[in-house]
């Protein structure tokens, strides 16, 4: 009778620790994260200036929103960033991926090195390829005191082509990581099929496009959701490496948000650009989960 | 061994509570929201901090780097909405318009009356210390903004004995340095540099009525006006004069530029001569000043204050006013402006102990002062609140980057400022 007390007592603990332990950091999470975007949905309908206030508008935020000519800029620029983004950095970290799998010798060398400038943060990067890009300090005035005068370089400068500057800055940050995405997918092939492929008489490039690249499904959708949400959120980059400029030709979404929110008291414009962010976002988010949550069952 | 462990945590229980009432009622102090960090600003405020100090009050610093003070107004955010504002933050135009409407300012009308605040602070400026008529902030400098530095070795080089004084004469002058292998205008592209440069452009096309329908009264006839256009195209032509690599460049490299002989020209506030100063030149010998050709005898200004923000016990209370009453004292006004660069928000304090530069602009600004010519300038938030001097920003930036023509920025800025009023 003692020990079943015991044990029922021990089996309804281990049932009740998992709860227990996650249950503050799930009222955290919940407040913090959930309730807030609740609230900054909230305030996207209000008349918020400086602070938050409550006083119901509509939808008169998201039409101003909309006619804000620097708005269409953020978004035409977060296309143009995200889609360049996106593939390069897929298309090298693959490329990089099926490269050191080739049981190179130094693989365990090589690797680090290619994924440290992930270690890097975004302001950093962006100091750094500042400097490297900037005409008067950088490469330009650096092949000038080599000697090669016609040399020229000034994408950063140029109102059409700065927006390229950040997509150069961010695919060096991010590919080596989507590498080891990659690499991790490639280990995780089974070898025995690769073999028999080989016994048939496929060629390696058969073997990659017809076997091993379908295979790597998963890696590629990870890949894809990780990057599509830097590129949405990416606002420190921008900061660092242009500040949005030259003029206005830089800003995206996110530098948008915080400028409208924080330095020019329309918190209501401000919030309503971050819903539509969530949205974006979310549209990419939930047919990825709900694909992922029915391959379990 | 357990028993120490005991009288241990007692005392230390005890110490933290004496510690925790002392700080929660005995504030003898004040503390101070800024973002005056770098070394001459932090040198000017010390002056303040000492003659407090010498009168008992104790100052708790809070710094928050970033010129222009958006990072230190999203602290300030923070910390009022937590319900544990700062006892004086240093703020700039309408900001303090903002936070007095908020019902977050103390009342200094007292210590104002005292002191004949009414009688010592140009109109102008009363504009932005009072809130309904309520002393609200204490003013401690006043910028202003229509300078144009110039290098005087290049100026000799090129023949231009004096000042070119009409726009004509500026524009020849600038070709002149850029024909001679010099910059002819040192310029920084950012926002906030463009919009200084645009603000004596107006001032300088339609004078000080077409300024204070443009940017104060933000009439639609006058922000899309002929004027507005002429203005936009003088700004094509500076655009110029600018060396290729302007773009990010900060104001004070600007600066540097024309101190380190490659550039002829910059128009910027005055708080470019503390960078010439520091590179250890004297005003009116390796370098001059003067007034953007065309807005001479109109000043666009922006001012430092102190904003109060409402405390409830007394000591803090005391410790406010004596801080508003130090800030406003001749002495530290001009200790206070000598190193910053700027000069005093009073007018009846003697010029004696500035350079030439600081007196030509303390003169000027009490001739404009007197009459009518003071304008809060629109570039530092003087003339509007942050929502249309932003949007004025992105049209002003956008053109000056050659992103639109004269005409559609200056019907852009018609359609900014409306979506942003």
């Amino acid at each position: 009778m003692a020990t079943d007390t015991s044990v029922d007592l021990r089996t309804r603990l281990q049932n009740w620790l998992p709860k227990l332990v996650l249950a503050p950091s799930f009222a955290l999470v919940l407040i913090f994260v959930y309730g807030f975007i609740v609230f900054t949905i909230y305030l996207s309908f209000t008349d918020s200036r400086m602070l938050p206030s409550y006083g119901l508008v509509g939808w008169e935020n998201y039409s101003k929103l909309f006619r804000i000519r620097e708005w269409d800029v953020a978004i035409t620029n977060l296309a143009i960033f995200a889609s360049l983004y996106i593939v390069i950095c897929t298309v090298i970290g693959l490329l990089l991926a099926i490269f050191l799998d080739q049981k190179i010798r130094g693989e365990g060398v090589l690797r680090p090195i290619f994924l440290y400038p992930m270690a890097l943060s975004f302001i950093v990067t962006g100091t750094a390829w500042k400097w490297f890009l900037d005409p008067g300090i950088g490469i330009e005035n650096t092949m000038h005191l080599w000697g090669w005068e016609s040399f020229e370089f000034n994408w950063i400068k140029d109102r059409n082509m700065a927006i390229y500057t950040i997509v150069i800055a961010a695919v060096w940050q991010t590919s080596g990581f989507v590498m080891a995405m990659f690499l991790a997918g490639l280990r995780g092939i089974d070898t025995e099929i690769l073999k028999a492929a080989q016994m048939d008489g496929a060629s390696n490039w058969q073997m990659y496009r017809r076997i091993i690249i379908p295979q790597l499904r998963p890696a590629f959708l990870s890949a894809f959701v990780i990057l599509c949400h830097l590129a949405i959120k990416s606002y420190d980059l921008v900061i660092a490496l242009t500040g949005g400029g030259p003029g206005n030709a830089t800003a995206v979404p996110a530098t948008f948000m915080y400028s409208y929110t924080f330095t020019r008291n329309q918190m209501g414009i401000g919030a309503s650009s971050a819903v539509i962010m969530l949205m974006t976002i979310a549209a990419i988010m939930v047919p990825y989960l709900y694909a992922e949550l029915r391959e379990k069952k | 061994m357990r028993s120490f462990f005991k009288t241990k945590t007692a005392i230390v229980l005890a110490l933290s509570a004496t510690v925790g009432t002392a700080s929660a009622d005995g504030h003898s102090g004040v503390e101070v929201l800024h973002w005056w960090t770098s070394g001459g600003e932090a040198a000017a405020l010390n002056v303040l901090k000492e003659d407090l100090s010498g009168q008992g009050v104790g100052w708790t610093d809070m710094p928050v780097a970033g010129g222009g003070g958006s990072d230190a107004m999203t602290v300030l955010r923070a910390r009022v909405t937590a319900g544990d504002p700062p006892t004086a933050v240093q703020m700039l135009g309408f900001a303090i318009q903002d936070w007095a409407g908020e019902g977050a300012l103390a009342d200094l009308n007292t210590l104002a009356a005292e002191q004949n605040w009414d009688e010592v602070v140009p109109a102008a400026l009363q504009g932005f210390s009072k809130f309904e008529g309520n002393w609200v902030a204490a003013p401690v400098n006043v910028h202003s903004t229509n300078w144009v530095w110039a290098n005087s070795a290049i100026m000799a080089e090129l023949g231009l004995t004096e000042a070119p004084s009409d726009w004509d004469g500026f524009v020849a002058a600038m070709q002149a340095a850029q024909d001679a292998g010099y910059v002819g205008l040192a310029h920084g592209g950012q926002a906030w540099q463009d919009a200084t440069v645009f603000d004596s452009m107006a001032m300088g096309v339609g004078g000080p009525q077409f300024y204070q329908a443009a940017f104060i009264d933000l009439d639609p006839d006058a922000l899309g006006g002929a004027q507005m256009i002429e203005a936009f195209q003088r700004m094509e032509t500076l655009r110029g004069f600018v060396d290729d690599n302007f773009s990010g460049r900060d104001w004070n490299l600007a600066s540097a530029m024309v101190a380190n002989d490659e550039a002829l020209f910059q128009i910027m506030g005055d708080w470019a001569k503390g960078e010439f100063i520091n590179a250890g030149q004297t005003a009116g010998e390796e370098f001059q000043c003067f007034r953007v050709p065309g807005t001479e005898g109109t000043v666009t200004f922006n001012s430092d204050q102190f904003a109060m923000f409402e405390v409830s016990d007394a000591v803090a209370m005391d410790a406010q006013m004596t801080m508003a009453s130090s800030v406003m004292s001749p002495e530290f006004q001009v200790a206070f402006n000598t190193v910053k660069g700027s000069v005093p928000a009073r007018t009846d304090i003697s010029d004696a102990e500035f350079d030439a530069c600081g007196q030509l602009g303390m003169a000027q600004l009490a001739e404009a002062a007197a009459g009518g010519g003071l304008f809060g300038s629109m570039a530092h938030g003087h003339a509007n609140n942050p929502s249309v001097q932003n949007a004025m920003y992105d049209v002003i930036t956008a053109h000056f980057n050659g992103e639109y023509d004269a005409e559609t920025a200056a019907a852009e800025l018609v359609t900014a400022v409306e979506l942003a009023k």
